[in-house]
C-alpha cells in the first residue's frame, strides 16, 4: 500500500463531544486484533499560560480574542502552528477569567438559540467594539480545528479528516442548531461525517464497558432513563428495550427539551451563598472574587459531596496583588449550606406532577441565552416523565398511569458523580415509582461520566461497522409548518393556523417523506417564510397530516424557516407551486426541499434564518 | 582486506574506546532529553539494550565523572508553575513575624492546595520503602546506595539492620508543559495592570 492510500483509508473511529463548556476526542481502531478493541482519549496540546503548552484529556471550549499587546508572537505558539490566529483551551478560559470582554464562550449553546442569526459575529456578547466578533459558528468551527490539527500532529498518517468521525449533540437540538454543528464540521473538512445524540452516546459507551454482562442487567419491557447532566445543559432520553428476532433490542422513544441548567448553575449558587454571608460580616467583595470563589466552591463542593467525614471545607480568597499575608479573605462551606442549596435546591423531593413554571416564549426574542428559569432538575425530569407517557406504547404497549415509569437509570454528566446528588436523583425517582406501585429501578454503572460521551461515539463508529448492537431512534419529533387558514376576515382576529406535518416522528438517516399535494406558493426572488413547530409527543402523524387543533404543550413553535427561490430562469415575482418534501441525511440532520410541480428543480429550505 | 561488520572486536582498541564513548554520550543525552518527550516513538526504545550494552565494557575501562549544570529552564518553570497556582514566591517574600498564626493559616491553605496541585498534576511520586516509618528493616548486601542513605552509627559490612526514619521520595514521571520557543522563562510572574 502506499503511503497516499493509507492516509486515505479509514483505521479509526473518532468521537468527539463538543461540550458546551469541554471538547472531548477519543478513538478506537476499527479493525483491531483485540476484541474489544481499547478505547483511547487523545491527550490535546494547548496553551495552558502564554508560551507553555500542556496535554489534556479535556479541551476548554472557549476561545479569546487577544488585543494586539496583550501577547508575544511566541507565546502562543503551539507544536503544529508557530502562529495561530486564534487562542483556544485553558489559556482561553484563564485570561478570560480576568478579561471577560474578550472571551467567547457558550457557543454551543448559541447554536440552538433560535431568536438570533447565528451566523452573525455577535460574540464575545455586549463587548466592546474594538474586540473582533466571531459567530457561534466559527467557534465551534475553531474547537474542531484545534482538534484536528492536535489529531494530525499525533498521528500524521491517518488524517482525521478521512476517520469514521462522530460528533455529538444533545439530543434536544433542533434541526437548525443540528444543521449548524454539521456546517461547521463540513468546514474542518471531514469527510465520514455523522452526528449522534449525546444520551445515545453514554448509552454506548455502557454498552461497550458492560459488553459481556448488559444482556443480564437489561431485559425485553424495560425503560431506560438517560439523565445527562452537564457543565451547562441537562438533556434526558428515554430508550426502550424490546427483542429483534431473538436478540435484545434498543429503540431510544423520547428525549427532552433542552434545558439550560447544569453544574455550572451550582458553583454559581454557591458562590452568591459565599458572597451573601460575607456581605452579612460587612466584606463586599469584588467581581474577580467572586469569580475566585467560584472556582474554590467547585472544589469544596466535591469534596463535600464525595466525603462523608468532611463537615465543612475552608473557602480561602487570595489578594489580587503580592501581599498574600493579611489581605487573605477567609471563610467556610459548610456541609449543611451545600445540602441546602444544591440538594435540596437542584434536586428537591417532587412529586411527579409538580412541574417548572412554563417559560413565556417571548424569552426567545430577547439577546441572551434562554437559561431555565426552574432551577429544580427533578421538576424539569418529572414533566418530561409526565409529556413522555405514552412514548414506549409502540414497543410495550399501553402505558397505565399518569407517567412513563422508567425501570432503569443511566446516569452521565460530572455532576452525578457526586453519590449524594445521584443518590438523591434515584430516591427521586423512585419514590414516584412506589407511589405508582411500581418496582423501583435499578441503576446501570460502569461509565466513565465526564469522558462516556466521547468514549460511546467512538465506540459507534465501530458498530456502524456491524460490530455491536445499535440504538434505533430516527428523529426525536415530528415537524409541521404552519399554514394560515384561507376564511373570511374577522375584526380583531388573527386567522387561525393549522400546522401541516412536513416530517414524521422517527424518520430515520437516509429516509424521505413527501405528503399529498399540499401546494404552496412561493414568490421567485423573494424570501417567504414559514412558521415551524415541533412535537415530540405526536408520533403517528404521518407526512401531509394537517392539524386544525392541537393542545398548546403537543406543538412548540421553533424559529421561523425561509425558502428562498432563486430569479433563474423566472421573472421575478412570478409565483411556482411547490410542495414541500423532507429527508433526513446520511449525517443526521433534517433537510426540507420545496419541488416544483413541473420538477424542475429543489430549493432547500433554510431553518437558520439569517437577518437580512 | 575483508571487512566483516558483524564481527565483534577481539580486543578493545582506541577506534572501539572512543566509538563506545560517544555511544554513551548520545545515551546519556538521551536519557536526560528522554523526561521531555513522553511520546518517544518505540524504534527508539527497542534500539535502547543494544546501546547499553556496547558501552559498558568502554565505561567500565574509562570511569567518566563529570558534573552536569541543570537547564535553569526547568528551574524557573517549576518557580513559575508554583507561583501561579500556590502563590509560592509571594508567601515566601513575606516577612511573617507581623501576622497572627491565623492569618498565615489562611495564606497557607492558598500556598498548599496550589502546591499540591502542582506535585499532582506535573510529577509522579512515590514513595522509596513501603515499611512503616520508625520500624527496623534490613538491607541486604548490594543495597542500592543511591535510594538508601545509611546515617549513625555506619560500621561493618551489609547486611545492615536499622530504623527507617524517612521512607524518601522518588520521582517516577515528569511531565512539564512544554515551552515556545522563544519564550522568556525568566519572568515567573509578568506585572498585572487592570484597565
Amino acid at each position: 500500500m502506499s503511503s497516499e492510500d493509507i492516509k486515505n483509508t479509514i483505521r479509526y473511529g473518532v468521537g468527539i463531544d463538543l461540550g458546551t463548556t469541554h471538547c472531548v476526542l477519543s478513538y478506537v481502531e476499527l479493525y483491531s486484533d483485540q476484541d474489544p478493541a481499547p478505547i483511547h482519549v487523545l491527550p490535546i496540546p494547548q496553551l495552558t499560560t502564554p508560551g507553555s503548552v500542556e496535554e489534556k484529556n479535556q479541551l476548554p471550549s472557549f476561545m479569546y480574542q487577544a488585543h494586539e499587546a496583550e501577547l508575544a508572537e511566541s507565546d502562543i505558539a503551539l507544536p503544529w502552528d508557530g502562529k495561530p490566529e486564534t487562542i483556544i483551551g485553558t489559556i482561553a478560559r484563564e485570561l478570560g477569567s480576568k478579561t471577560p470582554i474578550r472571551l467567547v464562550s457558550s457557543a454551543k449553546s448559541w447554536l440552538c438559540h433560535g431568536g438570533i442569526d447565528r451566523h452573525a459575529s455577535f460574540l464575545p456578547l455586549n463587548s466592546p467594539e474594538e474586540v473582533p466578533k466571531v459567530s457561534p459558528i466559527e467557534a465551534t468551527f475553531q474547537y474542531l480545528m484545534h482538534l484536528r490539527n492536535a489529531w494530525d500532529f499525533r498521528f500524521p498518517d491517518t488524517p482525521l479528516v478521512n476517520q469514521e468521525v462522530t460528533i455529538t449533540v444533545p439530543a434536544s437540538f433542533d434541526p437548525a442548531a443540528r444543521d449548524l454543528t454539521a456546517e461547521a464540521a463540513h468546514r474542518v473538512g471531514f469527510k465520514n461525517l455523522i452526528l449522534l445524540e449525546e444520551p445515545q452516546a453514554a448509552v454506548y459507551s455502557w454498552l461497550e464497558s458492560n459488553s459481556d454482562s448488559w444482556r443480564n442487567q437489561v431485559s425485553i419491557g424495560d425503560i431506560i432513563l438517560v439523565v445527562d447532566i452537564g457543565g451547562g445543559t441537562t438533556d434526558l432520553s428515554l430508550v426502550a428495550v424490546t427483542e429483534d428476532a431473538g436478540n435484545l433490542s434498543l429503540n431510544r422513544v423520547a428525549v427532552g427539551d433542552h434545558i439550560l441548567l447544569g453544574g455550572d448553575n451550582m458553583d454559581l449558587a454557591l458562590a452568591y451563598q459565599i458572597n451573601g454571608k460575607l456581605a452579612q460580616e460587612g466584606k463586599n467583595l469584588a467581581p474577580w472574587q467572586i469569580l475566585a470563589i467560584t472556582q474554590s466552591c467547585r472544589d469544596a463542593k466535591e469534596i463535600l459531596l464525595t466525603d462523608p467525614e468532611i463537615h465543612s471545607v475552608p473557602i480561602v480568597i487570595p489578594s489580587r496583588g503580592s501581599k498574600l499575608l493579611g489581605a487573605t479573605l477567609r471563610t467556610e462551606l459548610s456541609k449543611e449550606e451545600v445540602m441546602a442549596s444544591l440538594v435540596d435546591g437542584f434536586f428537591p423531593q417532587v412529586g411527579i406532577h409538580d412541574h417548572p413554571a412554563q417559560q413565556a416564549r417571548s424569552a426567545l426574542k430577547q439577546m441572551g441565552l434562554p437559561y431555565a428559569q426552574d432551577a429544580a432538575i427533578c421538576r424539569h425530569l418529572a414533566a418530561f416523565l409526565c409529556r413522555q407517557q405514552a412514548a414506549a406504547n409502540d414497543f410495550l404497549g399501553e402505558n397505565q398511569g399518569d407517567f412513563i415509569k422508567p425501570t432503569a437509570i443511566l446516569f452521565n454528566g460530572g455532576v452525578l458523580k457526586a453519590p449524594v446528588l445521584a443518590e438523591r436523583m434515584m430516591r427521586v425517582i423512585n419514590h414516584w415509582l412506589s407511589e405508582a406501585g411500581v418496582d423501583q429501578a435499578k441503576l446501570l454503572a460502569g461509565t466513565d461520566l465526564d469522558l462516556a460521551v466521547a468514549k460511546g461515539a467512538a465506540y459507534y463508529g465501530a458498530v456502524r461497522q456491524g460490530k455491536g448492537v445499535r440504538i434505533r431512534g430516527g428523529i426525536a419529533s415530528a415537524y409541521y409548518v404552519g399554514i394560515e387558514s384561507a376564511m373570511p376576515a374577522i375584526p380583531g382576529m388573527t386567522p387561525p393556523i393549522q400546522a401541516l406535518c412536513v416530517a414524521p416522528f422517527g424518520m430515520e438517516e437516509g429516509s424521505a417523506a413527501k405528503g399529498p399535494n399540499q401546494e404552496f406558493g412561493l414568490v421567485v426572488g423573494e424570501p417567504v417564510r414559514f412558521r415551524f413547530f415541533g412535537s415530540t409527543t405526536r408520533r403517528d402523524d404521518e407526512a401531509g397530516t394537517l392539524l386544525d387543533y392541537w393542545e398548546p404543550e403537543e406543538l412548540e413553535e421553533l424559529p421561523e424557516i425561509q425558502a428562498n427561490l432563486p430569479a433563474e430562469g423566472r421573472k421575478p415575482g412570478e409565483i411556482v407551486p411547490v410542495q414541500l418534501a423532507s429527508r433526513v441525511t446520511e449525517v443526521g440532520t433534517l433537510c426540507l426541499e420545496a419541488i416544483p410541480f413541473d420538477g424542475s428543480a429543489k430549493w432547500q429550505v433554510e431553518f437558520d434564518v439569517r437577518a437580512s | 582486506m575483508n571487512i566483516d561488520l558483524t564481527a565483534m572486536p577481539a580486543t578493545i582498541d582506541l577506534l572501539h574506546v572512543s566509538l563506545g564513548i560517544i555511544a554513551l554520550v548520545f545515551f546519556i543525552l538521551f536519557l536526560t532529553k528522554g523526561g521531555s518527550k513522553a511520546s518517544a516513538p518505540m524504534e527508539t526504545q527497542t534500539e535502547l539494550p543494544a546501546t547499553l550494552a556496547k558501552t559498558e565494557p568502554a565505561a567500565e575501562s574509562q570511569p567518566i565523572s563529570q558534573l552536569k549544570t541543570a537547564n535553569p529552564d526547568a528551574a524557573l518553570q517549576l518557580l513559575t508553575l508554583l507561583q501561579q497556582e500556590a502563590r509560592f514566591i509571594d508567601f515566601a517574600q513575606e516577612d511573617l513575624l507581623d501576622y497572627s498564626d491565623a492569618d498565615i493559616g489562611a495564606a497557607a491553605r492558598v500556598v498548599h492546595e496550589g502546591s499540591k496541585k502542582v506535585l499532582k498534576d506535573y510529577f509522579m511520586l512515590a514513595v522509596m520503602r513501603d515499611e512503616q516509618e520508625e520500624s527496623r528493616i534490613t538491607l541486604p548486601e548490594g543495597f542500592d546506595a543511591t535510594t538508601v542513605r545509611l546515617t549513625g552509627n555506619v560500621i561493618g559490612q551489609a547486611p545492615f539492620t536499622g530504623t527507617l526514619v524517612h521512607r524518601g521520595w522518588k520521582v517516577t514521571e515528569v511531565k512539564l508543559p512544554k515551552l515556545a520557543e522563544g519564550h522568556d522563562a525568566h519572568i515567573i510572574a509578568p506585572a498585572e495592570v487592570e484597565l
